[in-house]
């Protein structure tokens, strides 16, 4: 039963991350590479129909947390407490930055809300990975000091960094040179992503400009990956493990350096979608894949006094869960329905639309 | 741990009570909205299609505030409430899970199908949009209300060795006897937000003369809708849901009603007066003798406990607070009814166009049911103070263990600051709308 809500879990942070990842993605070209207002308009149509729907993702994936793993979701809601509440601000900036730019039509009014969803797309795509990196690089369960919990053994605090900036300080903050790494693998992995996106849903005069764009960041990207790879031991000296006990795990990473390689053919491509495809396999694999190697740990414990928290030791009771899994997929099925109708009657190229012009 | 309490709640409160300016608004509205669209299909007169669409981005943007104000509702469990999340959550993350999945899906996908997608649909799939924005609209208030009223009253449960609470029943969840008075009480006065905004621009056009043809509309339709809203949330959904409160929270309901002394022969009903706590009375009181009695057990002479009955810890934690919420709430719920009823009289004596002051009256009675509104909330939140599951799990033992007072100070200020960006922006966008009125809307 617990395994079941976290494949539900796991399988909607991955919905969120492949959906409102292109938005985020699209919201940093425009705020680095859109220059005419021609460019602008075919980036905020590609995504202005979709936003808000994607962004329920990460709401609804919330709320089956809080159902089916409360422990966790007090647990790590209260710990990183402050980057939450910022990401929730950083949210309402893109919301209205989106929206609000197309009610005047005035250059000023309008460069102030595309800084406002190009900055705070810029920097939800940061704290998306440096939230990934806390997670796998765990905490102090407990806030251990000197052997002894200053608290319940599951809750804690973090502040936003320590001055050592190292994951393996005693004293650990949310930002630190791990944590950022993954963050910046985040911001690259997303831009791309946004830009397959544009691609995908635009004629805009762009899209060549972001072929180049993606073969060149692919490359960074790909470099940040293995060197992520090479310095992982620190925070987990065995982050293989479960690979190795379960070898079908190996699927994960298969398919992120599927993604990750096929990217380099951007150039190549007939079909625009095609770009799109294989950066979705990038996230969903490297999402997979963290997720993976930690498991069943959902938050590992930096210290040996209280354990690391598990979907076994967070989970809510049998019945609750059983119980929720009756209307779960009444309500999924629903969803798939509303999904097709939107993706439907939004097919195509998206040049058309005159998204924001109210 | 005081202090870190005290932003806590007021950090909650604060962002509670600006978010459901908003849904108050849309729920009724989806309504209203829904019922200009049938019209439209059954007579073909294209003013009901521009005033569904003028409405319609009202509405959206009353939506898009709605959304970016609500998500920080649900982080807030778990950022400032860890300790309730955590030992509640098995049951009332139910029904906020099932919000999400069921209401909020919904709702966006269609939201952008109805405000885009005319064209490409044709009416009647038009229509259908629209109507599945206000169920889901309406779906996520029942959730949210199904939340609350296990709060209130907790059902379907057990309580384990360690404090958690369990689900083991969960069709009580939707058969607890506090949920469906509060949820048609609660859907109500979100209709009759809509109408007094609705009939209030109306008049607003009318007094103004422009856009005439609309302002008639407007205002014929707020009242009508005004005037059914205005009474059923007052009879029979708001006594439902203050027969609840007796039942269930007699100390709240004295606490509400003012009463501190238990009276031999029935209880009065308090019009109007000031709660002191020093000396246990009310100061300078107005009151009805025996009807607070009648109007509880139908009864002249039922007994109604006050307060000297109850153990003083047990007390909701701001008396004069609660006193005033619901005083104001029913005050305004009265003159609703009686501005309604007048304008309904001359409506259907074909004279309300004309007859000015009265449409002063429907204009600048615009922002008193989101008054009412708020302060039903008030009411109902502050009454089941010192509790956040009502008489199982105190307000005090439910906060974040960790997080400091001076992290949630930060945070309220940030949200106090952002919020007072996001209300000017609103009301010039607002103001924008309205301003360029229904005809000139091209969606």
């Amino acid at each position: 039963m617990e395994l079941f809500w976290y494949v539900v879990l796991m399988g909607m942070l991955a919905m969120y991350v492949i959906l409102d990842g292109y938005d985020f993605g699209a919201g940093i070209i425009h705020l680095f590479l859109a220059k005419t207002e021609k460019d602008k308009k075919a980036i905020t149509n590609a995504i202005g129909p979709f936003w808000d729907a994607n962004e329920v993702w990460l709401i609804a994936a919330g709320g089956v947390l809080f159902f089916a793993f409360p422990t966790l979701y007090a647990s790590s809601f209260s710990g990183f407490y402050l980057p939450l509440i910022m990401i929730l601000w950083l949210l309402i900036f893109r919301a209205i930055g989106l929206e609000l730019r197309g009610q005047y039509h005035n250059a000023m009014w309008q460069s102030i809300w595309d800084k406002a969803f190009g900055i705070a797309s810029l920097l939800l795509a940061l704290f998306f990975g440096v939230a990934l990196g806390n997670v796998v690089r765990g905490v102090n369960l407990g806030m251990v000091e000197n052997g002894v919990s200053a608290h319940e053994a599951h809750y804690f605090f973090l502040p936003l960094w320590n001055p050592t900036f190292s994951p393996m300080a005693e004293h650990l903050g949310i930002i630190d040179w791990f944590t950022l790494l993954l963050g910046v693998i985040s911001v690259l992995a997303l831009t791309i992503h946004g830009a397959n996106w544009i691609i995908y849903k635009t004629n805009s005069g762009l899209n060549q400009k972001l072929k180049g764009l993606i073969f060149k960041l692919n490359f960074v990207l790909l470099a940040l990956v293995v060197v992520s790879l090479l310095v992982w031991h620190v925070i987990d000296p065995k982050p293989f493990r479960n690979f190795i006990e379960t070898p079908w795990l190996w699927i994960f990473p298969l398919i992120t350096f599927i993604g990750l390689f096929g990217l380099f053919n951007v150039k190549r491509w007939k079909k625009d979608g095609y770009g799109f495809l294989f950066s979705s396999l990038f996230l969903v694999g490297g999402f997979a894949s963290t997720a993976a190697s930690i498991f069943p740990n959902v938050l590992p414990s930096t210290n040996d006094v209280n354990p690391s928290l598990t979907i076994y030791n967070v989970a809510a009771h049998e019945y609750g869960l059983s119980v929720g899994m009756n209307w779960f997929f009444i309500a999924l099925f629903l969803v798939a329905v509303y999904m097709v109708v939107q993706y439907r009657i939004f097919k195509g190229k998206m040049d058309d639309v005159g998204y924001g012009e109210h | 741990m005081e202090d870190m309490l005290f932003y806590d709640r007021m950090q909650f409160a604060f962002t509670i009570t600006f978010h459901y300016l908003f849904p108050q608004l849309t729920m009724g509205l989806s309504l209203l909205i829904v019922y200009f669209k049938w019209k439209f299909l059954r007579t073909q007169v294209e003013s009901y299609n521009y005033a569904a669409k003028f409405w319609m981005k009202i509405f959206a943007l009353n939506f898009a505030m709605g959304v970016v104000t609500g998500i920080p509702m649900e982080f807030q469990f778990g950022t400032n409430w860890a300790k309730f999340s955590e030992l509640t959550g098995g049951i009332i993350g139910q029904t906020l899970a099932m919000e999400g999945m069921f209401s909020f899906f919904l709702e966006s996908s269609f939201l952008g199908l109805f405000l885009f997608g005319e064209k490409l649909m044709g009416q009647k799939l038009h229509f259908l949009t629209g109507f599945l924005v206000f169920l889901g609209s309406w779906a996520s208030g029942f959730l949210i209300i199904a939340t609350h009223s296990w709060m209130q009253n907790p059902v379907g449960y057990e309580i384990l060795e360690n404090g958690k609470f369990v689900l083991n029943n969960f069709s009580a969840l939707f058969g607890n006897p506090w949920l469906w008075p509060s949820y048609l009480h609660n859907q109500l006065a979100s209709v009759v937000t809509a109408s007094f905004v609705v009939a209030g621009i109306g008049a607003f056009y009318l007094l103004n003369n422009k856009h005439s043809e609309y302002g008639k509309l407007f205002v014929k339709t707020g009242v009508i809708f005004g005037l059914i809203s205005s009474v059923l949330v007052a009879f029979p959904t708001g006594d439902w849901t203050a027969k609840n409160v007796v039942k269930h929270q007699p100390v709240t309901f004295a606490a509400m009603e003012g009463i501190f002394e238990t009276e031999d022969g029935g209880s009065e009903i308090v019009l109007i007066g000031q709660p002191d706590m020093e000396n246990k009375k009310l100061d300078n009181k107005i009151a009805v003798p025996n009807i607070l009695s009648f109007l509880t057990y139908q009864k002249w002479d039922a007994e109604i406990k006050g307060l000297n009955e109850f153990d003083e810890e047990n007390y909701p934690t701001n008396i004069p607070g609660l006193y005033y919420g619901y005083h104001i709430m029913v005050g305004l719920g009265t003159i609703f009814i009686a501005l309604m009823a007048l304008a309904g009289v001359q409506l259907w004596r074909k004279k309300l166009y004309k007859t000015k002051w009265v449409l002063w009256a429907i204009m600048f009675m615009l922002p008193f049911p989101y008054i009412a509104n708020t302060t039903g909330w008030y009411t109902a939140e502050l009454g089941r103070q010192p509790w956040l599951v009502y008489n199982l799990l105190r307000t005090s033992e439910g906060a974040s263990p960790t997080v400091s007072s001076g992290n949630t100070l930060f945070t309220l200020l940030g949200f106090v600051g952002l919020y007072l960006l996001l209300g000017m922006l609103f009301l010039i966008l607002v103001g924008k709308i309205i301003k360029k009125g229904p005809e000139i809307v091209k969606l």
